[in-house]
């Protein structure tokens, strides 16, 4: 019954997202303060973990690879593959929901327990519109972008490393990743990531927006909103996989 | 003028408004008081909408608020300023940003005409050399002069303070209790003030409500106030015996049986009992 409860104010609260702005200029300066946070604050921590994960993927596919009848290019078309289908839309976003959906919640969280939203409210501004809107539209833009430096950033490090080891030549790694390539699993990549970043910036909205009491509620709601953000993002990727890479067949 | 009548509101079971009728004047300092609990909060966020009662009417000037659209309440909030209890500062946002805030909203004027009149606010809040501090820089008592500041900025109609004085000292509290009621005058506005504080009481409370327990219990103004026989209003009054002592010596001035300093001097020399 909470969980019902719990959904029909979700929705409840992106329904009130949606009127007309007091002022249009201070609602896009807002996206774009937004738009910085999130996408330029995360893109550290973006470029590091998709650059290592491309490199370790290298180096463990030709780890396992060890029949000789197998060329060496298959490891740079493994590792293009797990980087764009999987590791940097899905673990990326993974990461993302702690760092940015901490932030969310624990930024939401402590506007309403220091009566910042009410202000808002008493002024006549609609404040899911004004604070939830912005974040969940930023999202929208940037996360996607994000995972296309991933997914860029994951490959070079599996080129690089594959180099470095000498598992395999650059030439070979190059002509590894435009074999069998299928520019549908970009687009499938971009749908996840899409996916991902309204799950990512809307559940920590809803903690954070709602959240009573004082400091230990805002921790509590912080952590809650991340671990379900994850567990949404893995049953959204799961959803989603089977949906376009494994249609039903009638 | 804010007017209600016959509020009820609830919480699951518990009842927290029962029944409570009041009009907040025009031009006065209107003052809710009463014990923790008793529904003062409760009564002051549903008279904004930031609640909504289960019953009753309320009515801004003959308005009616309670059947107001959600459009039609947005525009009479912009004649709403509210001081929080905590002064709900936005802390990303310096002084001036803050103050600057509703203008930035709600207004067409230039920069530069907002940037004269955030420093015309913040001038008659006393407040100086803050402009480019964050919130977390600078005192209480300053906060809540910021909070005034905000909450007067687009000139509104009404304004509501809950618990000004609340983490302030004796000194502080007067200064802001002696803005807000200068406030008040200078731009006629209704001006509702949720407090503890019994300064506040007597120097501010022109038109007081004291609830206990969710009902209306007396209304009055702080010269009535000393003569009240209400019990519960007493008790909750005049807690303390230096308080309680102060009543009994405006009661005797007021009988004529002591005039003025000089006789009290007199009896407290002398050591007469008080009866």
């Amino acid at each position: 019954m909470d969980f019902f409860n719990q959904f029909g104010r979700y929705l409840l609260m992106l329904k009130g997202m949606f009127s007309r702005p007091e002022n249009s200029k201070m609602y896009w300066k807002e996206f774009m303060h937004q738009c910085s946070d999130i996408g330029i604050g995360s893109l550290g921590i973006v470029a590091i973990i998709s650059f290592f994960i491309g490199a370790v993927s290298a180096v463990q596919t030709a780890y396992q690879l060890v029949s000789p009848i197998i060329p060496k290019t298959t490891i740079a078309q493994i590792v293009r593959d797990t980087v764009i289908l999987e590791f940097a839309p899905t673990l990326v976003c993974i990461v993302l929901a702690g760092v940015i959906g901490s932030k969310i919640a624990s930024e939401l969280g402590n506007m309403r327990v220091s009566e910042q939203i009410d202000a808002l409210e008493i002024m006549g501004i609609n404040s899911k519109a004004y604070l939830v809107m912005p974040k969940i539209a930023a999202a929208l833009l940037t996360i996607p972008m994000l995972v296309i430096v991933a997914m860029v950033l994951g490959i070079w490090g599996g080129r690089l490393a594959g180099t470095a080891s000498n598992i395999l030549s650059t030439d070979t790694f190059d002509r590894g990743l435009l074999e069998n390539f299928v520019p549908y699993n970009v687009t499938f990549a971009l749908i996840k990531s899409y996916t991902f970043a309204f799950i990512i910036s809307s559940i920590p909205a809803f903690y954070g927006y709602y959240v009573k009491g004082g400091a230990l509620e805002i921790g509590r709601s912080s952590t809650k909103s991340v671990v379900i953000s994850c567990i949404m993002i893995l049953l959204a990727d799961y959803i989603l996989s089977q949906l376009l890479l494994n249609p039903p067949t009638s | 003028m804010i007017a209600f009548k016959h509020i009820f509101k609830s919480f699951g079971e518990k009842e927290v408004l029962n029944d409570v009728s009041h009009e907040m004047q025009t031009g006065k300092c209107n003052l809710i008081i009463g014990t923790s609990g008793s529904g003062k909060t409760v009564l002051q966020k549903c008279l904004v909408g930031l609640f909504e009662p289960n019953s009753g009417e309320i009515s801004y000037d003959g308005t009616s608020f309670t059947d107001m659209t959600a459009e039609n309440r947005k525009e009479l909030r912009q004649q709403i300023g509210m001081l929080f209890q905590g002064s709900a500062l936005f802390d990303s946002m310096t002084v001036e940003q803050n103050v600057m805030f509703p203008l930035d909203m709600f207004s067409k004027l230039k920069h530069a005409e907002k940037h004269k009149r955030v420093n015309e606010v913040l001038d008659r809040v006393n407040l100086v050399d803050a402009n480019k501090k964050f919130p977390a820089e600078i005192s209480g008592g300053m906060k809540k002069r910021v909070g005034i500041a905000r909450a007067i900025v687009l000139n509104p109609k009404y304004l509501f303070c809950d618990e000004p004085n609340s983490g302030l000292d004796p000194q502080t509290s007067m200064v802001i209790d002696k803005l807000i009621y200068d406030i008040t005058k200078e731009f006629n506005m209704t001006t509702v003030i949720n407090t503890h504080d019994m300064n506040s009481v007597m120097e501010i409370g022109e038109n007081i409500l004291y609830m206990d327990q969710g009902k209306k219990e007396w209304t009055g103004n702080n010269e009535q106030i000393i003569f009240s026989k209400n019990e519960l209003l007493n008790e909750f009054i005049f807690a303390s015996k230096f308080l309680q002592d102060a009543k009994d010596m405006r009661m005797l001035e007021a009988k004529g049986i002591i005039s003025d300093n000089r006789d009290m001097e007199d009896i407290i020399s002398n050591g007469e009992e008080i009866k």
